[in-house]
């Protein structure tokens, strides 16, 4: 029979539309409306999943986001969603579900079977084993246990959903549309202010979805159904459906959510985003998340068709499936009662009531009464039986104490326990934002403690159990928070009338003894189990162990044990794990202390939290003017790109079937014996002027500036307060108070800024603007013996001449008709001319000189020929000889810092650790083997021995082959290093070879500098 | 996003601005010992508490400025106008 436990009518289900699924390989059909639970649920089915660590049969614990159970797989690769709660999934035409933690199927459980899987891991196995073993551990026990834990499986292939963000401000945001939120959001759209009402089901509303509650005489999704239709006149509210609030961020003020736009809505891809993450700012925010209902520690509390009271009526009246025949309530409490007595109406037999306390007592117990249902008091439950389905309880008596069970015991038949042990505000998002909660004994449970700044919160999250109270302090907290954001006066309308339900009116029962105080039992197996978290298999006499290794903070208890983490994050395990804690300790319910919560409240795909930030849209990508010139140079597709910072450089340019090898050192040839161009736009460039820039730039560098002439150019270097080379670059003299700044590609923002922050912080009275003109000036460099003889006829109007345009001088004139300022700088030791044109000219220029040079061999060469060339000058690269640790002074640069005057940096390399004599200083290194190219970063050591640790003398900055010098070259930085010129070191390999290096001077090319004016 | 009161351009969103750290005042250079210049370079108090602390809105005005945070809430408790800019 198609969906046996269906009620004939009733629930917010649409008979009319049947849809077919598939669970756990077989099919079964439900309806549009319901959960994949709830469809489950009336089909009988109630083993959907097996337990992490003993892989014992679970069934659906829950009706909402805080089910530990019954966690399932979803969909096809690429689309393969993990652990999602059945009780939160839309069922939905043709979905395909899979329960997690069990192999081959749920009903035949491999491990489970062989009973392999308990006796592996008691608590704190994880610690024990590691420490004990890293070795067995990680080759033995975790991938064992990963194989057999399951959890879900991930996709291998890309998400080829699209995610977007959006950001919205608001006055009033109210999280949780059900009876109170509802309400709260309706008093404050009602001022006119802008509002933002958000939930995570399918429909506003949440309990009274699954209520028989009448409101101002009517039933309650009628008023439900009034409120969004007056919402939806509003015109400056926002209802989100399908929209969990994953945290509160920002001292309270930002909700971020997660909305399930097309997710879920058939089975294979939708249209448009897969989900929107909100960030919704807003002046106020109102707190009406809900309740859950505890479930109660007792043994053998964790068999399939065991539920919470409350879920066994949502599933009967919200989705017209019955989760059983005959049932027993075990409770704690008299609001449960309601629960029974819906549940007897729609056709279950309540076969009884078993109640902890002494003497229960309100208008629903004296209406179960009435209706014939017997009522055990003072009894717990104390056992279950069944294989794959609960067939029966065990019931007696607690002692007054309530420590001990005692006889009789009477055994009751039944296919449905429902549980409740009280109920737990939901307090998530409120401690996100720093608020605390406390024991509450009226509502036996943990309550949100009011505090400044703090969000309002309403309804069963503050603890207000009664509808018509929560209702009123909803509509009162909605115009508050409207009037503190400038709207309305504060005033509400009055609440609507309610039938109510008992007060709580509840005991603390917080765990049901598992040794009977006579020794027998009736059902039952050995070990009687009672379990706290159900998703981690923790159980109460985990938390006695951990108590008993001395493990009394609630922290340590949850990490120890495992209670409170996995999917669920503890949401029906915090508060009993933390209490049995307490009691361990000899205190109560009010000492105990719930661990951090944290988002995002139910998990959220990573596709959510990236958004559009994937791809090529991950990060900036910056181009030069010259981009389509490199992509389209060569015949090989172009130049070879690098990212240099958020640059995209050339590196080089290989011609057809060349190798990189090949290329550079073609390249590299080219540059020394005819001409190399070189687009070096990248490079930072500063515009700085003003009457006191000279004073500026004298405390900025450490390298003299004051006696440069207009004209010239001079190396400049830049350290930190702490005597640190940072950047490094030129300085030309444009006018008197006017000075063009280069910086290293890499350094350019933090260059700028760093100045900006000396001089808008520390020296706010001198007069100077620095401006960026990176983006401004496109540079190319041209490099080599022919440099001269290329440009000439390109500059007919400058004289290029040694005498006329000397080394480190600028000039202003027309280069291909194109105006620039030409510097004669070189970075690779030739005659050289860093041309600067207008950003857009850059390309005619590249162009031009290649016109007239191509035929004199020149060559255009890319970063990594620039670092040879570089390297063979001994020219150090920020960022490759240094590391924040390292002076001018060890650079072999002291000549150049200022004596007398104070700069940046001058106190800081004073220090008496930066004047020790065996400091690391670079140097350069002479391999043995001439083609051994020594790996970046390789330790340098004077001899291999059996020191442990081995002394390191300092490692490898810098090593290229260099087809000009014929060998190998490369720079590092030892200790003591310009005292073992000379010395033989030795570099260890990764292969366990070792490479033979001669200490000598680190100039390799040109050491007289005879080259650099052609 | 949590908004910051820029002192020139009013509350804007967090992503727009640059922490710039506590505010250590920089000791005279010359007398400073090792102990006090190395004090300066990395010893930072790390209240749970107001701090008074730099930022600048790196992409809006461009300016620094400093303001009072406690550094448990993130509450911002001031965002002082230097003098002759107030
Ligand atoms: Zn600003």
């Amino acid at each position: 029979m198609e969906q046996p436990f269906r009620l004939k009518a009733g629930g917010r289900i649409d008979r009319t539309r049947p849809l077919r699924f598939v669970f756990d390989g077989k099919g079964y059909s439900g309806y549009a409306g319901d959960t994949l639970a709830s469809a489950l649920i009336a089909n009988g089915v109630h083993l959907v999943g097996r337990s992490f660590k003993y892989h014992r049969p679970r069934g659906i614990l829950s009706a909402g986001a805080e089910e530990p159970n019954a966690l399932v797989q979803l969909g096809l690769e690429p689309r393969l969603v993990p652990n999602a709660r059945a009780t939160q999934v839309d069922l939905i035409h043709g979905l395909e579900a899979d329960p997690v933690n069990c192999w081959p199927n749920v009903r035949r459980d491999v491990l489970a079977g062989l009973g392999l899987a308990a006796p592996l891991m008691p608590a704190g196995f994880y610690y024990k084993t590691f420490l004990a073993s890293r070795h067995l551990w990680r080759h033995v026990f975790e991938p064992l246990i990963r194989r057999a834990a399951g959890w879900g499986r991930v996709p291998e292939d890309p998400d080829p959903d699209v995610y977007t963000h959006r950001h919205l401000h608001r006055d009033v945001v109210v999280v949780g549309a059900g009876p109170a939120g509802l309400a709260a959001a309706l008093a404050a759209a009602r001022t006119g202010a802008r509002v933002a009402l958000i939930d995570e089901g399918t429909e506003p509303g949440g309990s009274l979805l699954g209520q028989t509650r009448t409101l101002d005489g009517h039933p309650a999704d009628q008023w439900v159904a009034e409120g969004r239709e007056e919402l939806s006149h509003l015109p400056e509210v926002l209802v989100l459906t399908r929209t969990t609030a994953a945290g509160l961020y920002d001292d309270g003020t930002t909700v971020v959510a997660e909305e399930r736009l097309t997710d879920h809505l058939t089975s294979h891809g939708g249209h448009g985003p897969r989900a929107r993450l909100w960030w919704l700012t807003s002046k106020t925010v109102i707190l009406a998340t809900g309740a859950h209902e505890r479930p109660i520690v007792f043994p053998e509390n964790d068999r399939p068709g065991i539920m919470l009271a409350s879920a066994a009526r949502t599933y009967a009246l919200r989705y017209g499936a019955l989760p059983g025949k005959r049932m027993v309530l075990f409770t704690t409490n008299s609001a449960a009662y309601e629960s029974a007595i819906d549940l007897q109406s729609r056709g279950l037999r309540v076969e009884a009531i078993v109640d902890a306390r002494p003497d229960p007592s309100g208008p629903h117990v004296d209406m179960a009464e009435a209706l014939g249902i017997h009522i055990h008091k003072g009894c717990a439950v104390t056992a279950t039986d069944g294989r794959h389905h609960l067939e029966s309880v065990e019931i007696m008596l607690l002692s007054p104490d309530l420590r001990t069970v005692q006889a009789p015991r009477k055994l009751i038949e039944c296919d449905l326990l429902c549980v409740s042990g009280g109920w737990s505000p939901v307090a998530h998002l409120y401690r996100h934002a720093g608020g605390q909660v406390e024991w509450n004994a009226e509502v036996r449970g943990f309550t949100p403690v009011p505090g400044p700044g703090l969000p309002r919160v309403v309804g069963s999250a503050a603890g207000t159990h009664a509808l018509s109270q929560a209702l009123e302090r909803a509509l009162t907290a909605g115009a508050e928070a409207a009037r503190e954001a400038g709207f309305g006066d504060g005033s509400a309308s009055s609440a609507p009338r309610v039938t109510e339900t008992d007060a709580l009116d509840g005991m603390d029962l917080w765990r049901v003894s598992d040794q009977p105080g006579d020794g027998g039992r009736a059902i039952g197996r050995p070990g009687h189990l009672s379990f706290v978290d159900l998703q981690n298999d923790a159980t109460a006499a985990d938390i006695d162990q951990a108590h008993r290794e001395g493990l009394t903070n609630v922290e340590h208890m949850k990490r120890y044990t495992l209670t409170g983490f996995g999917t669920d994050q503890g949401k029906t395990s915090q508060v009993n794990g933390a209490v049995i804690l307490a009691r361990a300790v000899g205190e109560g319910p009010e000492a105990a202390r719930l661990t951090a919560q944290r988002p995002p409240y139910t998990p959220i795909t990573f596709g959510t939290l990236a958004g559009r930030r994937v791809g090529g849209l991950l990060d900036t990508v910056r181009e030069t003017a010259l981009q389509d010139i490199h992509r389209d140079l060569g015949k090989n597709g172009g130049a070879v790109f690098e990212p240099v910072g958020q640059w995209l450089r050339p590196r080089f340019y290989p011609k057809a079937g060349e190798t990189m090898d090949r290329a550079v050192a073609r390249e590299c040839r080219a540059a020394r014996q005819e001409a190399g161009l070189l687009d070096a736009s990248t490079l930072g460039k500063i515009d700085a002027q003003g009457p006191d820039v000279v004073e500026f730039l004298e405390r900025i560098y450490a390298t003299p500036v004051a006696s440069l002439p207009i004209g010239k150019v001079r190396y400049g270097l830049v350290c930190k307060d702490d005597g640190m080379l940072v950047d490094d670059g030129t300085l030309a003299r444009l006018e008197e108070t006017h000075f063009h700044l280069t910086t290293t590609t890499g350094n350019a923002a933090w260059t700028l800024n760093w100045m900006e922050e000396w001089l808008q912080t520390e020296w706010p009275d001198l007069r100077v603007r620095l401006t960026s003109v990176t983006e401004q000036w496109a540079v190319l460099a041209l490099s080599g013996p022919k440099a001269r003889e290329i440009l000439a006829p390109l500059a007919p109007g400058m004289d290029l001449s040694v005498e006329a345009f000397p080394f480190m001088t600028w000039r202003a004139g027309a280069v291909a008709g194109i105006p620039a300022r030409v510097f004669r700088v070189s970075f690779t030791g030739e005659l050289s001319f860093e041309i600067n044109v207008p950003w857009r000219y850059g390309p005619a220029l590249w162009k031009a000189l290649l016109a007239k040079g191509a035929p004199l061999g020149l060559t255009p060469h890319g970063t990594e020929t620039m670092h040879v060339l570089r390297a063979e000058k001994g020219f150090i690269l920020v960022g490759q000889e240094t590391d924040g640790s390292v002076t001018p002074r060890d650079l072999g640069l002291g000549g150049m810092l200022k004596t007398k005057r104070d700069f940046i940096g001058k106190r800081g390399m004073a220090r008496s650790d930066l004047q020790r004599p065996d400091r690391k200083v670079l140097v350069g290194l002479r391999t043995d083997d001439p083609a051994q190219v020594l790996p970046e970063g390789s330790p340098i050591v004077e001899a291999m021995s059996s020191a442990r640790p081995l002394p390191m003398l300092g490692h490898v900055t810098s090593s290229y082959l260099s087809p000009m010098v014929g060998r190998v070259i490369a720079l590092a930085l030892v200790k003591g290093g310009r005292e073992r010129l000379g010395q033989t070191l030795q570099v260890p390999l990764e292969d366990g070879d070792l490479a033979k290096v001669t200490v000598v001077e680190p100039v390799f090319w040109d050491p007289e500098g005879k080259r650099r004016d052609g | 996003m949590e908004r910051i009161p820029c002192p020139h351009c009013g509350p804007r969103p967090l992503a727009e601005f640059s922490y710039g750290g506590e505010v250590v005042p920089r000791p005279d250079p010359e007398p400073a010992d090792d102990a006090t210049w190395g004090a300066y370079l990395y010893v930072r108090s790390n209240p749970k508490g107001p701090q008074s602390e730099r930022w600048v809105h790196i992409h809006g005005c461009r300016r620094w400025f400093t303001l009072t945070r406690d550094t448990a809430t993130h509450r911002i408790l001031d965002t002082p106008l230097r003098k002759e800019e107030a």
